[in-house]
């Protein structure tokens, strides 16, 4: 950067206000009110426990399996509140996707993988399938090494692949936002570094959240970051003001490896 | 400065000794301005040697007070305030070491005037006072270091004003002496140089310490108005 950094002023894809989360009686959020923008991404940080992999979830509600755990506040996307009941789950998981710690591709082949997905949303033909799933594994940085095997089974491809293989299915239904929960938590530096160059070719088009316990990895990845801790946004701004200099001492404590 | 300890104690007892590093280094160039002076004070030729002698060993610290920098960058990835400290002090390391050269030269300059013995330099007061107020600016950025106290930061700034204008006033009576006497051109010459490396000095303890208040508040001071540093040092 040889220039200062004229930050383009960022387009509000979903306003998360007063969301509080309870498992149970256990309340994880606490009136956590943040935005998330668009064609950004934003990482979440802080030690286990402060809520970082609950608020993800919340996201999508990906929650909604289990009875006892619930969520309050507002969650606008496009104006409209993803916790009201009329939302559906299916769409709401098409428009808001998910890649999770370790890999889980489907137990079927390649192609079937991102088709699966698609299928479940889109009626397309024979070709526009074949076009989307290329797609899918181009911009997942996937296609060159699936190219010849795609009706092998996904399981057979490496760790750092069947991830990119997840993030090809997530994207191939067109999200608006991809939810990232430690991708790279069970992947070798090599197969980091490829899936954080892809976040940074993903986030032109899809708003990226991740949550990560790798705080370099957040530095690297990031445009914004949020520390969290105990269920509360401690402080939430530009990833390298906050890496610089941030503003609350929580913060600097916990980034600084002071955290006891 | 945060006032909790690491996670790990090795990582704190690394910057402790950084920053103590930096000090010594410190200590070694204000002495070495200190007996600059007073080698153009009173031409003793050991203490132009002395402060000629020292330069070597100045340079060391730079070289392996910079290589530890790097180190801790390596191994530690540090953040915040700890980031913005190996910044500063990668920074401060140059700024001393460039005092020191600015000594050795005044050392050198002295030495020749004396040497050649024709104008008095006894008569240049103004030397030994605008060099006094040179090595109390470089003693105040170091205590501000050591303390990482902005407040204090902010006068050694301050007072770099002072020292350019008193090197304005010294140049101003040194034209008075070469228009009066050509003879005393070549050494009022050399008595310039000295004044100048003075000045400079004063610049260089300005930038260590709007490095402390870049250490201690976050904010990049360099090239603002004195106010709006001064604010920022006391926010």
């Amino acid at each position: 950067m040889t220039e200062p950094r004229i930050p383009a002023a960022p387009e509000v894809q979903l306003s998360i206000r007063g969301l509080s989360f309870y498992y149970g009686n256990y309340q994880a959020l606490k009136n956590i009110t943040m935005d998330v923008y668009k064609a950004r991404v934003t990482a979440f940080i802080g030690p286990s426990g402060c809520g970082k992999s609950t608020l993800l979830r919340a996201l999508n509600r990906m929650y909604a399996l289990y009875p006892e755990q619930r969520a309050e506040g507002k969650l606008l996307l496009d104006g409209k509140n993803l916790l009201d009941s009329d939302i559906d789950l299916n769409d709401l998981r098409a428009r808001i996707g998910m890649v999770f710690q370790k890999p889980t591709p489907f137990p079927m082949s390649i192609y079937e993988n991102i088709a699966f997905g698609v299928r479940l949303h889109e009626s397309l033909t024979r070709a526009q399938m074949d076009d989307r799933v290329e797609w899918a594994l181009r911009k997942a940085a996937l296609w060159d090494e699936a190219k010849d095997k795609l009706s092998q089974s996904g399981m057979s491809l490496s760790g750092g692949q069947q991830q990119r293989l997840c993030i090809a299915r997530g994207i191939a239904v067109h999200p608006e936002i991809l939810l990232l929960d430690e991708p790279t938590s069970a992947l070798d530096p090599i197969s980091t570094a490829k899936i954080e160059e892809l976040i940074h070719d993903l986030k032109q088009e899809f708003t990226i959240v991740i949550v990560t316990h790798n705080m370099q990895q957040a530095a690297r990845v990031s445009d914004y970051t949020a520390y969290m801790y105990l269920g509360e946004v401690i402080e939430f701004g530009d990833t390298d003001d906050l890496f610089i200099a941030p503003k609350n001492k929580q913060t600097e404590d916990y980034i600084t490896g002071r955290f006891g | 400065m945060a006032s909790s300890e690491h996670l790990s104690k090795q990582y704190d007892s690394d910057l402790d000794a950084l920053r103590s590093r930096v000090l010594q280094m410190g200590g070694l160039v204000e002495a070495q301005i200190l007996t600059a002076v007073e080698g153009f004070s009173t031409g003793k030729r050991e203490l132009f040697d002395q402060v000629i002698d020292t330069e070597p060993r100045v340079n060391g610290y730079e070289v392996s007070i910079d290589t530890d920098c790097s180190h801790i960058i390596v191994r530690r990835q540090p953040a915040a305030t700890d980031l913005r400290m190996i910044m500063a002090i990668s920074k401060t390391v140059t700024d001393l070491e460039r005092i020191g050269d600015e000594a050795e030269k005044i050392a050198r300059m002295s030495k020749q005037i004396h040497e050649r013995d024709r104008l008095q330099p006894q008569r240049f007061g103004e030397i030994r006072h605008v060099g006094n107020i040179a090595v109390q600016m470089l003693r105040q950025a170091l205590d501000a270091f050591a303390r990482m106290d902005a407040t204090q930061a902010a006068q050694v700034v301050r007072e770099d004003v002072t020292i350019d204008d008193e090197f304005r006033a010294i140049v101003r009576q040194l034209v008075t002496f070469m228009m009066e006497d050509p003879r005393t051109i070549s050494s009022a010459l050399e008595i310039l140089w000295i004044a100048k490396a003075i000045e400079r000095i004063g610049d260089h303890a300005k930038n260590m310490a709007e490095n402390v208040i870049y250490i201690v508040k976050g904010t990049d001071v360099r090239h603002t108005r004195y106010e709006d540093l001064e604010r920022e040092a006391k926010s």
